[in-house]
């Protein structure tokens, strides 16, 4: 047991100090040291409750995307079967239960129509991804696979992803964290923000611009009472709008999607003195526009943003530059995030805030200033205790107490895992754990001495009587642990991740240091007789 | 140098011959725990509750205007808003729980989480926002199933390992034992009232942590006396062994403690409930491995030839094959 061959020790002190020295780079700067830069530098990250900063938890609600998706369909079915030579007419369109159906007014034309559909219904690469079907000889039901809704949702929470991270970049903060999480979820991390708003102005609007004609047959009071009449709905005011509360009729099909412009700046309109946001228009969205504009001369239109209508303004001329200027009753800081949201385009899908954390930076410091503080006369007041309780083999245990601590920070440092409040926790109990070690084995010892054991010999049973006991807790611990980890959520794992890498370098340190430590001071001087 | 001896050499307590007596009221505690906790209620926290929960400085004051604050926000129209002290006299934590109905609604605790802030804004421009908690029903929700599922699997294969190691009696000791523990933390948290939230599972585990820690080596020495000592009767055996560990159990216990004893008296606020309920299982937890760990075994019959290889069926039919059973 004591036996420790010259290769044996090179091997557990070069171990030791690599892993501390991994440790370095979290306390000091490495500005001015040449580092390798395919090589991540470790270093332990504070979570945000430690380094203040915001957390944001998005979720989509994948019946939208569905929902979009049939709405295209709708559009597409329509151009394709009203191109048709001859045309086919339909009739009684409706989009309920996640479903298109319609209905043909000439039952003989169904295998045409099939024909005519069979491209729209399959996605790239020929896979299907609408099931046609027949009901009562003329009505005509194309359901979507579940398959295609599930790649739907999952490119729409990609380039949902994508949006987001433009967005947050041109906010121009430092080192955001934006990850996919789960299916329908987006973790946001901003560390060192201090006042979350604008971000969550501009992680929370779809920005979803259409520009769509006013439906001046409708009738006010149907209107008012929320009925929509064929081929057009009901659009509420945006909030803050001199008209909110109320809402006007649109036409549902033949508007403009926002998605085709090249620039957005926030600005102001010198006639009104508004503030305004001025857009420019793609080549494809320019002609479009050009169109819409100039066949509809005098009427009304109407400028909606996620649902909500900002101002539904007369077109008094064609435009045809592609330049529009949106005005809806914006402050300066609610125009700038709607040209940043804008120019990065429209959210897939609409996002909501499902859970906001958000820690300033000054109780962040706080926080770390009285936890040190009260780490460190903890650990002062534990050191003193097991010097005098247990001597030479006190100080042992002292030091393998400080290379265990740095050796936890080298290896999350390596593994760039991140320290959070409960990871302190964990930090305690590790600590707890390695004490616990060196107490078990020098109570040992201090047994076997009493029963009349000679110095090695009691030495040598200390450390394995104990050593079962402390494999037993610590393999225990490990497997609870690592279930936490694998069950728990966010603060549950940073306990989970601290307490696993503890129990490997504690037994390390507590166990394997001490009796190298112990063992080279037995050999070199030969005691006969031990203060413990 | 004279060497600090916490314990005295050769301790003999007779720690079981009070077990039925102390068996009743942890377990009677333990009941009222649960009574607690069901009757009572946890004061959850935005984790495990949803909601929102937002902590200020009032930098230009010396103490915070509660009252002032507890009908403001009140007066939102989202129920009764919890307002409370927080570390110092000018610092408050605000919660405004979840009204009845958002559970399902994705943006509720965001959208009431900015309502509350901007209207304490409007009235106090200099307030100092230091933490703002937003937490939907849902994600409250998986939180809470998260949180139970994390604790039951770490219990159960905790008691699995110890019934392999050592026998199915010992994994029972050990399973009751952190009932035990997680018991009165919880009855401890419904009679303070005591926000209990994410942190404080954390400070659960590493209660369980620490108390199994304590159960093991008990347990290690009783494995140890039961091969060595084959006539000595089961409590009187039982006792030797929590003696023969009574110096290592205090030495332990007591540098834990006083790790923990400044974190909780100068530590940051936000620790305060953990590190509570961590020093409160440093007890429970020491307490549970003498009483009720140990005394179980005499209950669930364990004898001196647990740890001594069995003879199997076959040896046992050859026996009596031979006339000799």
């Amino acid at each position: 047991m004591l036996e420790f061959p010259r290769w044996r020790k090179i091997w557990l002190w070069g171990l030791t100090l690599v892993v501390m020295a991994c440790a370095i780079p979290s306390f000091f700067s490495m500005a001015g040291v040449a580092w390798p830069e395919d090589l991540p530098e470790p270093t332990v990250n504070l979570g945000l409750d430690l380094a203040g900063g915001s957390h944001i938890l998005l979720e989509a609600q994948p019946n939208q995307v569905a929902a979009r998706r049939l709405e295209n369909m709708e559009e597409d079915v329509r151009i394709a079967l009203g191109n048709a030579e001859p045309q086919i007419r339909i009739g009684d369109v409706s989009t309920r239960d996640g479903r298109l159906s319609f209905m043909l007014d000439d039952a003989s034309q169904i295998d045409r129509t099939r024909e005519i559909l069979t491209p729209l219904m399959n996605g790239q690469g020929l896979t299907r991804e609408w099931e046609l079907s027949v009901v009562d000889t003329n009505r005509v039901v194309l359901t979507p696979t579940q398959q295609a809704i599930d790649s739907a949702v999952s490119q729409a929470m990609d380039s949902a992803t994508n949006v987001i991270r433009q967005r947050i970049d041109k906010l121009g903060t430092r080192e955001p964290t934006i990850i996919r999480q789960a299916d329908t979820r987006i973790v946001v991390q901003v560390p060192g923000l201090q006042d979350p708003e604008q971000l969550k102005q501009l992680v929370g609007q779809t920005a979803q611009l259409e520009f769509k004609l006013v439906d001046q047959d409708a009738l006010p009071s149907d209107v008012a009472q929320g009925i929509a009449p064929p081929g057009s709905e009901i659009v509420p005011y945006a909030a803050g709008t001199p008209q909110e509360g109320t809402s006007i009729a649109v036409r549902r099909l033949g508007g403009i999607q926002g998605d085709n412009l090249t620039s957005a700046k926030a600005g102001v309109d010198p006639q009104t003195n508004e503030n305004v946001v001025n857009i420019q228009f793609n080549q494809q969205g320019s002609q479009r526009f050009a169109q819409l504009t100039t066949q509809n001369v005098g009427k009304p239109f109407a400028m909606i943003l996620d649902g909500k209508v900002l101002s539904a303004p007369n077109i008094n001329e064609p435009i045809t530059g592609g330049r529009a200027q949106i005005a809806g009753s914006f402050t300066p800081d609610s125009a700038n995030a709607l040209a940043i949201s804008l120019s990065s385009g429209a959210l897939p899908v609409d996002l909501s805030i499902v859970e906001e954390r958000t820690v300033g930076p000054d109780l962040g410091a706080d926080s770390i200033k009285a936890g040190l503080i009260a780490m460190g006369v903890g650990s002062l007041l534990v050191i003193a205790l097991m010097i005098a309780t247990y001597g030479r083999f006190g100080v042992y245990a002292t030091c393998a107490l400080v290379i265990n601590v740095i050796m936890i920070l080298g290896i999350m440092a390596v593994l760039n895992t991140t320290l959070t409040l409960p990871g302190i926790a964990g930090f305690v109990l590790t600590i707890g754990a390695a004490v616990d070690a060196n107490v078990l084995i020098n109570e040992r010892i201090r047994e076997e001495r009493k029963r009349g054991r000679r110095v090695v010999t009691a030495v040598e049973n200390g450390y394995r009587e104990a050593s079962r006991a402390i494999y037993d807790a610590n393999i225990t611990n490990f497997i609870a642990g690592v279930l936490l980890f694998l069950f728990g959520s966010g603060p549950i794992r940073g306990f989970a991740v601290v307490l696993i890498i503890g129990l490997f370098t504690s037994v390390f340190t507590g166990v394997t240091l001490t009796r190298m430590w112990v063992a080279a001071w037995l050999k070199a001087k030969r005691p006969r007789e031990i203060n413990i | 140098m004279k060497l600090l001896k916490l314990v005295p050499d050769d301790t003999n307590i007779k720690f079981l011959k009070w077990r039925v007596p102390f068996y009743i009221v942890s377990v009677m505690l333990m009941i009222l725990s649960w009574v607690a906790v069901f009757t009572m209620g946890l004061n959850y926290g935005v984790d495990f509750a949803g909601g929102q929960e937002v902590q200020l400085t009032f930098e230009q004051r010396d103490e915070a205007p509660i009252p002032q604050l507890r009908e403001l926000v009140g007066g939102l129209g989202y129920g009764e808003p919890v307002v409370q002290e927080f570390g110092q006299p000018n610092q408050v934590s605000i919660r405004v729980p979840l009204p009845e109905g958002t559970e399902d609604t994705p943006g509720a605790a965001t959208a009431i989480g900015d309502r509350v802030i901007a209207a304490i804004s409007a009235e106090y421009p200099g307030v100092r926002k230091d933490g703002n908690d937003t937490v939907s029903g849902k994600v409250a929700g998986e939180f809470r199933t998260a949180a139970l599922y994390a604790l039951l699997a770490a219990m159960a294969a905790i008691a699995i390992y110890i019934w392999v190691r050592f026998e199915w009696q010992f994994g029972v000791g050990a399973l009751f034992a952190l009932v035990h523990d997680v018991s009165l933390t919880m009855g401890f948290f419904a009679i303070t009232q005591l926000e209990f939230s994410l942190q404080i599972i954390a400070a659960i585990l590493a209660i369980i942590g620490y108390s199994l820690n304590d159960t093991i080596v008990v347990y290690d020495r009783i494995r140890e006396n039961l091969k060595k000592f084959r006539k000595m009767p089961l409590p009187e055996l039982l006792d030797l062994s929590v003696n023969e560990t009574l110096a290592r159990t205090i030495m332990t216990s007591l540098t834990l403690l006083i790790a923990l004893i400044p974190l909780l008296l100068f530590g940051p606020a936000s620790l305060f409930g953990m590190v509570a309920a961590i020093t409160l299982g440093i007890f429970v937890g020491t307490y549970s491995s003498i009483y009720m760990a140990a005394p179980i075994l005499i209950w669930l019959g364990v004898t001196s030839t647990s740890f001594v290889p069995q003879e199997g069926k076959a040896d046992q039919q050859e026996k009596i094959a031979r006339g000799e059973a």
